[in-house]
């Protein structure tokens, strides 16, 4: 169970033969895979964009902060999308 | 073609996470998109599988395919709509030379790509041909861990050739998608496949029981396993599910006939899906061709926006009120939308009926009867119709009819 918490020092990145990107015809962001594609509603896709393989889990909650700053309590949010997406493996450690 | 995207191993959902800010995009779109387009590229075929679903008449298309420019122009329109996952399937889409150029197109306009093969004419250039030119992802088509059933239920001798391409397709950084259609010939053999494909490196192996449409319908009886196989097969796969982690990804395809309420059929109705066939023919499913007075319209005289969403036959079946009893005041009506059209239609005469698949349909006995006539010695032991021009010209001329007798339409 461990291995499933997301630490502020991790990195996060996109799995292998997954693809995140902007649909115009949908008005937002999705990630594409094998047989399957997920669309992702406003912050969740704010998330995802930011995984960089560089950015760690600390400097996006940072960055999302910044950049809303009148969204009340979102770490809490943030914290929830990535163990979502790491369960559903979009993402892995970096 | 393989039966893959039947409708239930179709992921597509959407996450409604964090509200990281508030610009409230698309809650609200419930307007339908094609997301998905398959582009059926021909029905030619070197394999002559027995579960097949292509139509049994597919020899009338086989002259007529669309050109390279007509398939690049359908992927523009149908990508304008809002299409993003691409299949290229067939029949063998390798048949066709101008596989790279619709893959090269495809990543242009931003689609996810995957070709549907069933490994025949892949080759090292070919396969480096569609690394460099985008393509996102191979999804091959296995038969059994058995040199005998394979060469058996695909009639062909073409084991060793599917194992190499296998060791190319990941070879070549693509994740491995194994599509494994079951039947009774295989069932018994479940977990000695998913050792194979954990073997080989699968990322995704799809168990597809055998839904009967097309050849795998006239070949019913022969194909069809018992319920005790079909709960064993589940126990088995749940198992090396549970073992094996999430290393691979297991979709597990239940067999409709052996479940009391039918599936929701390509998710819907003109909801998702959208297929181009070999002759450019645009439909919501890929049997809707056997529903009686329909008129599907053709990529070479309607333009695809109107055909999605303004045709009269995409409109036919959207949502529920073209429903009867007893699924029009069915309190699950929503879960499966009267399950599907075509096996309704091929089975009981009416296409608005309820999915007979379905034991609250007036029409159940049949599926039971299918399920006791798959037990009948004499009736199992009829041959195999194996999918080959041969046997389609047969059907066309209106042989081989006491195969195909039982039904409301051509399979």
């Amino acid at each position: 169970m461990m291995d499933n918490q997301i630490q502020n020092a991790d990195i996060y990145t996109l799995s292998p033969h997954h693809r995140f990107q902007w649909e115009e015809a949908q008005s937002s962001y999705v990630i594409l895979f094998p047989e399957g594609m997920v669309k992702l509603h406003g912050g969740a896709g704010e998330v995802i964009k930011r995984l960089d393989g560089k950015a760690t889990v600390g400097d996006v909650v940072a960055d999302l902060k910044a950049t809303f700053p009148d969204a009340e309590n979102i770490e809490k949010d943030i914290i929830g999308m990535y163990e979502l997406a790491l369960s559903k493996t979009w993402i892995r450690k970096v | 073609m393989t039966q893959a995207s039947l409708g239930e191993s179709v992921v597509q959902k959407t996450i409604h996470a964090t509200q990281t800010q508030n610009n409230g995009v698309a809650a609200s779109v419930t307007q339908t998109q094609p997301l998905w387009l398959l582009a059926e590229v021909t029905y030619r075929c070197p394999l002559h599988c027995a579960f097949c679903y292509n139509p049994t008449d597919y020899d009338k298309h086989t002259q007529n395919e669309l050109t390279t420019e007509q398939w690049i122009q359908a992927l523009r329109d149908a990508r304008k709509l809002g299409a993003i996952q691409l299949g290229i399937s067939g029949g063998e889409p390798l048949l066709r030379d101008d596989i790279e150029d619709i893959v090269v197109e495809a990543k242009k306009l931003g689609y996810y790509s995957n070709l549907i093969t069933s490994g025949v004419g892949l080759t090292e250039k070919r396969i480096q041909a569609f690394k460099d030119g985008g393509l996102d992802h191979i999804q091959l088509s296995m038969h059994d861990i058995t040199e005998e059933i394979n060469n058996f239920i695909t009639n062909t001798k073409t084991f060793e050739l599917k194992k190499k391409v296998a060791a190319m397709i990941k070879g070549h950084g693509y994740p491995m998608v194994l599509n494994v259609v079951i039947h009774r010939y295989n069932i018994g053999h479940m977990k000695e496949i998913l050792e194979m494909a954990d073997a080989l490196g699968a990322e995704y192996i799809e168990l597809a029981n055998t839904q009967y449409y097309g050849w795998s319908l006239v070949n019913r009886s022969q194909l069809m396993p018992t319920k005790e196989q079909v709960d064993e097969a589940e126990r088995i796969t749940n198992e090396f599910r549970e073992k094996s982690g999430s290393k691979m990804k297991i979709f597990f395809v239940v067999p409709d006939y052996f479940s009391d309420r039918p599936k929701k059929c390509m998710n819907g109705w003109g909801e998702v899906f959208m297929i181009v066939t070999a002759n450019g023919d645009v439909l919501p499913c890929h049997s809707a061709r056997v529903l009686p007075n329909m008129q599907f319209p053709n990529v070479k005289d309607t333009d695809l926006g109107w055909s999605w969403k303004d045709s009269p036959a995409f409109n036919k079946y959207r949502g529920d009120s073209w429903m009867k009893e007893p699924c029009r005041t069915c309190s699950e009506k929503e879960n499966d939308l009267g399950g599907c059209r075509c096996q309704s239609f091929l089975l009981t005469g009416d296409a608005e009926a309820a999915d007979p698949v379905c034991s609250k349909s007036p029409h159940h006995h049949l599926i039971e009867q299918a399920i006791l006539d798959s037990r009948n010695p004499t009736i199992a032991a009829q041959p195999i119709v194996f999918r080959n021009d041969k046997n389609s010209k047969k059907i066309i001329a209106g042989e081989l009819k006491d195969r195909v007798d039982e039904f409301h339409a051509l399979p």
